[in-house]
């Protein structure tokens, strides 16, 4: 019983939705806006309303077969063609195809003589003409709200737009209606009274002379829908929407793995290496060779026959090429044929979004196996902390998404003691951290390394020193002294002071096998002594033994036991 | 004032003036407002007019030329410029002004 409540639960439908087919606003909205239903798109100028209702339109063209009509009320459907080519939406060919209909709605009030009553029929007719020519089933009205200055009559004008909004509603088409911002309302003439299901608000901002274009879903009737307001961009592709919180995080993983560039910095890596298509981030005060590390991960990967993506934002090429020459870090080649390729531009030259764009093009262009950014801390100068957040969270999250390897280099304050949150927050996005640091002694600064956390594998916890030779980057081995690891001049006193240790021992066992030698030398003198000694008695007793026997030899005719009894003396005395 | 009367009189007696109406169905709007046309050209324009009532229920495709919105509108094609006047018409006096008829009215 319990079981076919549960069913009937899930089976209830749902509120039908129609995709956009927009990047990332489905996302927000969940499934899209409802169909068969109005939705309200209001915002200031040049924030992008008409484009996002004639993106509306082509994508559910060409994604999902929906064919399109659009009314516009401001422009003529060449100006509109004209305007949106540069997004590649062929409007001209749609319409040849019979997917789209442009009808353009021109308003004149000074043609326009009012003689008595009058209702817009003539606006629906058109309009259910034009759907039905082409079996539409999304609409576009743009911007209804230029009615109203051609028509006096309010009254009228009201009630045949409510009357409007119904009757689409009932043809079950999905609309889009765009209208301008006003004062203290959402739409200057009011239109948010009559479309009641789904208001979309876009906005315009300018901060710090930056601009940012947000989105917000202000209401969505019978649907859940993410509430934050999105910043959003207008790419060459169209509008994209940058959900970062409503992303799911449900990408592929790669067991593959990338050599950071040092063998020493791998070996402190439990498999030798970071995750192909997991993020970096390295972290560290000024001059901790924080860009040193990034160029030497990016000339492996090049090594290894992949494609490497650097933006460098403070840094030329040439500059960043001559700098590594001088570590034994050889870009050039690569340069050369192409495998990896330096984006250098100041951060302020562009806005966040602006800079996100680049960097998606950028690597739809190079398909990428690595991309570098040195580093993200200067995003800051052209956006607030947030923005940067959620632009750098959108990136790591399109990165990730194509499998590539990221790595970001982040200047830290030398004021933060320790020196373990990022300016910009994303430590918790990334996979990977490194950490380089001056390590400050007498007189001197070293450099430090350490990983905070690598994710998915066992990572060494020693801070290891590291020095930048003409060689490149090397790791020193780790000298313990007696207050924990010690780096730099102490470190070299240290290592002297372990060798003269060492030497004594050494010198000390030598001495010791030597005596060792001589006791042993001595005690076999002894004992040859005390055998020579032994066998010149031995020799004497012989020699008195033989001639005893040779004394009685001639008294021959003695018996036996006489000759018994003088070998027992005999050998008594040579006992004594 | 007078001179100017007597100079567009000709020219528009010589002119066959075209009016067209759209309507949709016979709604009572649409109905009055063929009613008080009829009147007025009798009493204006007898003989010199060419009255077209196209019925956008039936012509739905004719809508989107003359860039018809409102219903009832009264179109005047010829003499140009063109002029529209939405409405059923029983304003007298402002269709006079809006068709431009008053130089007969002042007859």
């Amino acid at each position: 019983m319990q079981d076919h409540n549960a069913t009937s639960l899930v089976s209830l439908p749902q509120l039908p939705k129609a995709p956009t087919g927009i990047d990332g606003l489905d996302e927000i909205t969940e499934g899209g806006i409802p169909k068969g239903r109005p939705t309200l798109v209001c915002g200031s100028a040049g924030c992008g309303k008409t484009l996002m209702g004639v993106e509306f339109l082509v994508r559910g063209i060409l994604e999902y077969d929906e064919p399109g009509v659009l009314m516009a009320f401001e422009e003529t459907a060449e100006e509109l063609t004209a305007n949106v080519t540069s997004l590649g939406f062929d409007l001209n060919g749609l319409q040849a195809a019979g997917k789209l209909r442009i009808d353009h709605v021109h308003i004149d009030r000074s043609e326009i003589e009012e003689t008595g009553e009058y209702d817009l029929e003539g606006l629906f007719i058109r309009l259910g003409y034009a759907i039905d020519s082409i079996g539409a089933k999304r609409v576009v009205l743009d911007t209804i709200e230029s009615l109203f200055s051609g028509f006096p009559n309010q009254a009228v004008l009201r009630s045949e737009i409510r009357r409007l909004f119904r009757w689409l509603k009932d043809k079950g088409v999905t609309t889009v209606i765009t209208a301008e911002r006003g004062d203290g309302s959402l739409t200057r003439q009011g239109l948010e009274e009559y479309v009641s299901d789904c208001v979309i608000l876009l906005d315009n901002r300018v901060i710090d002379q930056i601009t940012t274009r947000r989105l917000r879903i202000v209401k969505y009737r019978g649907s859940t829908h993410g509430t934050n307001e999105y910043p959003y961009l207008i790419t060459q592709e169209g509008i994209s929407v940058l959900p970062v919180t409503s992303l799911l995080l449900n990408h592929e993983v790669s067991d593959e793995l990338v050599s950071t560039g040092v063998p020493a910095l791998d070996d402190m890596f439990g498999l030798k290496g970071f995750y192909k298509g997991s993020s970096i981030l390295v972290t560290g005060t000024a001059g901790t060779a924080k860009t040193t590390l990034a160029a030497g991960f990016a000339n492996e990967v090049c090594a290894k026959g992949g494609r490497c993506l650097f933006f460098a934002f403070e840094e030329s090429p040439q500059q960043l090429v001559r700098n590594m020459n001088s570590v034994n870090i050889h870009l050039t080649p690569w340069l050369e044929n192409g495998q990896l390729v330096i984006e250098a531009s100041r951060p302020t030259l562009n806005g966040l979004e602006k800079h996100l764009v680049t960097i998606h093009k950028q690597v739809s262009i190079h398909k990428p196996d690595a991309v570098v950014i040195d580093p993200i801390s200067n995003l800051i100068t052209v956006g607030n902390i947030a923005e940067v957040r959620s632009m750098l969270t959108r990136l790591i999250d399109f990165l990730k998404v194509n499998n590539i390897t990221a790595l970001f280099t982040s200047l830290l304050s030398g004021r933060n003691e320790r020196q373990e949150m990022t300016e910009e927050g994303v430590s918790s996005l990334v996979d990977t951290w490194i950490s380089v640091r001056d390590l400050e002694g007498i007189g001197e600064r070293n450099r430090g390394i350490s990983i905070l956390k690598a994710r998915g594998m066992a990572h060494s916890n020693q801070v290891r020193e590291f020095i930048v030779t003409r060689e490149g980057i090397q790791l020193l081995d780790v000298v313990i002294g007696p207050e924990g690891i010690v780096t730099g001049a102490s470190r070299l006193t240290q290592q002297l002071h372990e060798q003269a240790q060492a030497r004594a021992a050494r010198l000390e066992l030598e001495r010791k096998d030597r005596e060792l030698a001589r006791k042993r030398l001595v005690l076999e003198a002894t004992i040859a002594n005390l055998r020579t000694e032994f066998e010149s008695v031995e020799e004497e007793l012989r020699q008195i033994s033989y001639e005893e026997q040779f004394r009685q030899r001639p008294s021959n005719g003695r018996n036996p036991l006489a000759d018994a009894a003088e070998g027992g003396q005999s050998t008594t005395s040579a006992d004594q | 004032m007078n001179t100017d009367v007597a100079n567009t009189a000709p020219t528009m007696e010589e002119e066959t003036w075209e009016l067209r109406l759209y309507v949709a169905g016979q709604t009572t709007k649409s109905v009055t407002a063929l009613a008080n046309l009829r009147k007025y050209c009798e009493e204006y324009l007898k003989g010199r007019y060419q009255l077209e009532v196209i019925d956008l229920l039936e012509h739905p495709q004719l809508a989107a030329g003359d860039q018809i919105l409102a219903i009832p509108t009264l179109v005047r094609k010829v003499p140009v410029p063109i002029r529209k006047i939405i409405g059923d018409l029983s304003n007298q006096e402002r269709v006079l002004v809006g068709l431009d008829i008053r130089a007969i009215d002042a007859k």
